[in-house]
């Protein structure tokens, strides 16, 4: 017997950038507790669109945590209550019958709203562009086993590597700053024997776009690690800060 | 009419690729920036190809229709990627997965292709580990490897559960280098809308702002399709909610042969559907192949708790119907398999799932062990169907999840459309009527990493090519009948949603074209999707305007894309009448109930042309010649 709850949901409309937005409450009956929190909304949009009314825009894709596209800060928190979770894996059985749910779009700076729940993370990009990565082309490379690497790096390395760019951790921070986003790459390739070349000049480069693309700075609030649905921890920002002043007093 | 020419080098197969790209003509590195490219799609394929063909010089854009490149549905693989590397010292090498590469995918693969992807596969290793991709290691720092399905070797490469992430994230990465040089552009957030040919050669897109609904036009040199399969003609699928088959099906009505377009990949372990309003559905990583155990009650009816379910009452009917790959056998066995078993009654509490358990791997190897190899697929497993994986036996049910199908390309992966180019699972290519676990990624990468970056090079120091700019009147043209559609579109006011739509659609076609096809189903579904496609366009409800973000008009697009499209998969299905891969039609198989393919009648490609009326496709045949595998019936026995 499937069990089903009722909700009342307080959600962001905004049409446009430009345009002013604000809460509009909707009710949810019969929600069924197996389903995603997108699916929640699914059935809410086909009810609106069949009203005659504009379905709430939100970004997804995958559907299974790993594609970083959807996400809003759900009764406050990024991608909502349940750890290490994207919105998308979200379930309604995390619900109780009678809440009011809050959704409302990621709220930063540098992540401009496009419509309703939808933000620009371009900037994101950018921020790779400026060194998020190994400078080796196509042909370039040698025997994959001819570059050895301890377990633990690899491992390191590989969780640092998981950051799936959805932007929780500037979403959760009271600074908006990025420095998860930016720590994880920077830790992903500093822990790695191909990283090694490029290691100074990457950190400083991904902090200067950080800036420039306008995010804070951090105060050791840790609530991006606390958000963050892959778990990414705030250790990477403490090894990019030491990265980072390295760096500047061997360059400069 | 339009003959077939694969293009294929003469010469033994080892040696085809090779000769071929000394024949290849070069385009001088001083002349490359001349030249514009496109590419369409930014998954393993399109990204591997945009940074290469940038690295080499040559001016690209790149489009996608996610907010950053990095979110393609290839970064949904889990499992891993293949590669003949023999790390493991345990006989593999390039022949064996090319052997096993043609066998898997039931002889309806082109040798000369899968030849040529075995070679390179040793390459994109290298690669991806240079690039900074951290691959699982062992203590000694080298690389680890598992085994796949359809393999009796293990020559598969993997990082955790996410090995399709960590490959694209650096085939993204590679490609931001290349932005930050500005040889490659990025346009986020475009849908391509249409392929613009001039004088019979693809020389742009059109496409759709999604942000502000502008509809914009590029020009190019060529254009290069990477968007992916088909499978979300289902609805219910492994895909991501955005994957379509609009680019390649527009490609198609421009004059791209659709080759195959019936042979789809039900992958056998997913989690089963579980309610209406369900919008995707999940994969649950074939390498759980290696440590699971597949089993049912044997009696039907058996409704007791799975602890309460005695060895000897628990049929492992993998184990013992395919007693040399056991629960690793390729994915058209399994699927099909786990179909019959719930067909008979005999699913978990009669519904539509098996057991996929690892009970025994934990006694043998310790959970912390099966954790650090699975963590994260149970941990998902468990915030989908809130149980535990590692004290209750997974629930699972096959799934659409691969299309094998794709635009026709000849060996240089040129569609029959001179310039426009399909690399990956938008291509038919390499994988046959089947394609093996851990090959897609490696199939995206080869075709974007090393081969396409060859095999363009020489379509353009040999084509003609006049200065075409995005203001010729084709493009216009282009523009023209891309707004009046959507216009349409808006103007039906009508009273049914598209999702609606889609769901019709996709349960149709997952009833009489889905894991068993009948002459009889098939043709109820070539008499059923036209309806459905009047229908649609009489009554869909599309909101808003087309000058703003608006999902519902993006996702009406695609739906009435998949109703024209699906036509000629059931169409495809209905003409191959034989078993193969992962098309198995119930006229065709042997007295086991295996697949039983016809090798007098169909051993070609078939490769469809749009002839302007949806129901009268015209059908050209590629013959398959099988000079190193001989043709043999698959046994996994």
């Amino acid at each position: 017997m499937t069990k089903t709850i009722s909700l009342t949901l307080k959600v962001w409309r905004q049409k446009s950038g430009n345009a002013s937005g604000k809460f509009v409450t909707y009710q949810v009956p019969t929600v069924d507790v197996n389903a995603s929190f997108l699916e929640m909304l699914d059935v809410l949009n086909e009810q609106l669109l069949l009203k005659g009314e504009d379905p709430i825009a939100f970004d997804h894709d995958c559907r299974e945590g790993i594609c970083g596209m959807c996400g809003a800060v759900v009764n406050g928190q990024p991608h909502g209550p349940q750890r290490k979770t994207t919105m998308c894996q979200l379930h309604m059985r995390q619900f109780q019958d009678g809440d009011t749910i809050t959704i409302e779009p990621y709220r930063a700076r540098a992540l401009p709203v496009l419509r309703d729940l939808v933000v620009d993370r371009s900037a994101f990009d950018r921020v790779v562009q400026s060194g998020g990565y190994v400078s080796v082309k196509t042909g370039q490379a040698p025997d994959a086993n001819a570059i050895l690497i301890p377990k633990q790096d690899a491992d390191l390395a590989m969780d640092a590597a998981q950051c799936i760019g959805c932007a929780a951790c500037v979403a959760a921070c009271p600074n908006a700053s990025a420095m998860l986003f930016v720590s994880a790459k920077v830790s992903h390739f500093a822990l790695l024997p191909q990283g090694q070349p490029e290691r100074q000049n990457r950190v400083l480069e991904m902090l200067a776009t950080m800036d420039r693309e306008r995010f804070g700075n951090c105060s050791n609030e840790y609530q991006c690690g606390a958000a963050c649905p892959k778990g990414i921890s705030v250790s990477n920002i403490a090894r990019m800060n030491r990265d980072y002043l390295s760096s500047k007093m061997r360059l400069s | 009419m339009t003959t077939l020419q694969s293009g294929v080098p003469s010469g033994p197969i080892d040696q085809k690729w090779t000769k071929h790209r000394f024949d290849m003509k070069l385009v001088n590195p001083a002349n490359r920036r001349k030249y514009t490219v496109i590419v369409v799609g930014t998954g393993l394929a399109g990204a591997s190809a945009a940074a290469s063909l940038g690295e080499m010089g040559y001016n690209v854009l790149s489009f996608c229709f996610q907010d950053s490149s990095r979110r393609a549905h290839s970064i949904a693989a889990q499992g891993g990627i293949n590669a003949a590397k023999n790390y493991a010292n345990d006989g593999d090498s390039v022949y064996r997965l090319f052997y096993d590469t043609v066998k898997g995918g039931d002889f309806r693969a082109r040798e000369a292709n899968v030849h040529r992807l075995s070679e390179v596969s040793v390459n994109i290793i290298d690669q991806c580990v240079a690039q900074g991709v951290p691959f699982a290691r062992e203590y000694g720092g080298l690389l680890d490897n598992r085994s796949f399905g359809g393999a009796q070797v293990a020559r598969t490469f993997y990082a955790k559960g996410q090995t399709g992430q960590q490959l694209l994230l650096g085939a993204y990465s590679a490609m931001m280098k290349e932005v930050a040089k500005g040889t490659v552009r990025l346009f986020t957030r475009r849908e391509m809308m249409d392929v613009v040919v001039v004088d019979g050669r693809a020389r742009g897109i059109v496409v759709r702002h999604l942000v502000t609904g502008e509809i914009e036009s590029f020009a190019a040199d060529a254009v290069v399709l990477a968007t992916g399969g088909y499978g979300n003609v289902f609805y219910l699928s492994t895909n991501a909610k955005g994957c379509n088959v609009t680019a390649t099906w527009r490609a198609h009505r421009k004059g791209a042969f659709f080759a195959n377009p019936c042979f789809t990949q039900i992958h056998p372990t997913c989690i089963p559907v579980h309610g209406e309003y369900q919008s995707k559905l999940t994969l649950m990583s074939e390498s759980l192949r290696n440590d699971g155990r597949v089993w049912v009650p044997k009696q039907s009816g058996d409704t007791r708790s799975p602890s309460n379910i005695p060895e000897s009452e628990r049929d492992y009917y993998l184990e013992t119907r395919y007693k040399s790959f056991g629960n690793l056998v390729p994915r058209d066995i399994a699927s099909r398999n786990a179909k019959m078993v719930c067909d008979e009654g005999r699913g978990v509490n009669g519904e539509l799932a098996v057991y996929l358990d690892f009970a025994d791997s934990i006694k043998r190897l310790g959970q912390s062990t099966i954790e650090a190899r699975y963590g994260n697929l149970f941990e998902m497993y468990e915030r989908i169907t809130g149980e535990d994986p590692y004290s209750v036996p997974m629930k699972i049910y096959p799934a659409i999840h691969y299309t094998m199908g794709g635009l026709w390309v000849d060996y240089n992966l040129q569609s029959t459309i001179p310039g426009l180019h399909v690399i990956g699972e938008a291509n038919f290519s390499d994988h046959g009527a089947n394609r093996l676990g851990a090959s897609a990624l490696m199939q995206g990468l080869a075709d974007g990493y090393f081969i396409l970056p060859y095999t363009l090079g020489h379509y353009l120091a040999t084509a003609p090519l006049d200065p075409v700019s995005s203001r010729h009147p084709e493009f216009e043209k282009c523009e023209t009948l891309v707004r009046d559609r959507i216009s349409q579109l808006l103007a039906i006011k009508g009273s049914r949603s598209v999702d609606s739509f889609h769901r019709e659609l996709g349960l149709l076609v997952w009833d009489e074209c889905g894991m068993s096809r009948s002459e009889a189903g098939l043709r109820r579904a070539l008499d059923k999707i036209p309806e459905i496609r009047d229908e649609f366009w009489a009554s869909v409800m599309v909101s808003g305007s087309g000058a703003e973000l608006n999902q519902t008009l993006e996702k009406a697009g695609r739906v009435a894309d998949f109703l024209e499209f699906a036509e000629l998969m059931v169409t495809d299905a209905l003409e191959r009448n034989e078993s193969c891969g992962g098309h198995f039609r119930e006229e065709s198989q042997t007295e086991e109930g295996e697949a039983l393919r016809n090798d007098t009648d169909y051993c070609h490609v078939a490769a469809w042309a749009f002839s302007g009326d949806l129901s009268k496709p015209v059908l050209h045949k590629e013959a398959l010649t099988f000079e190193e595998v001989p043709l043999s019936q698959r046994s996994y026995k």
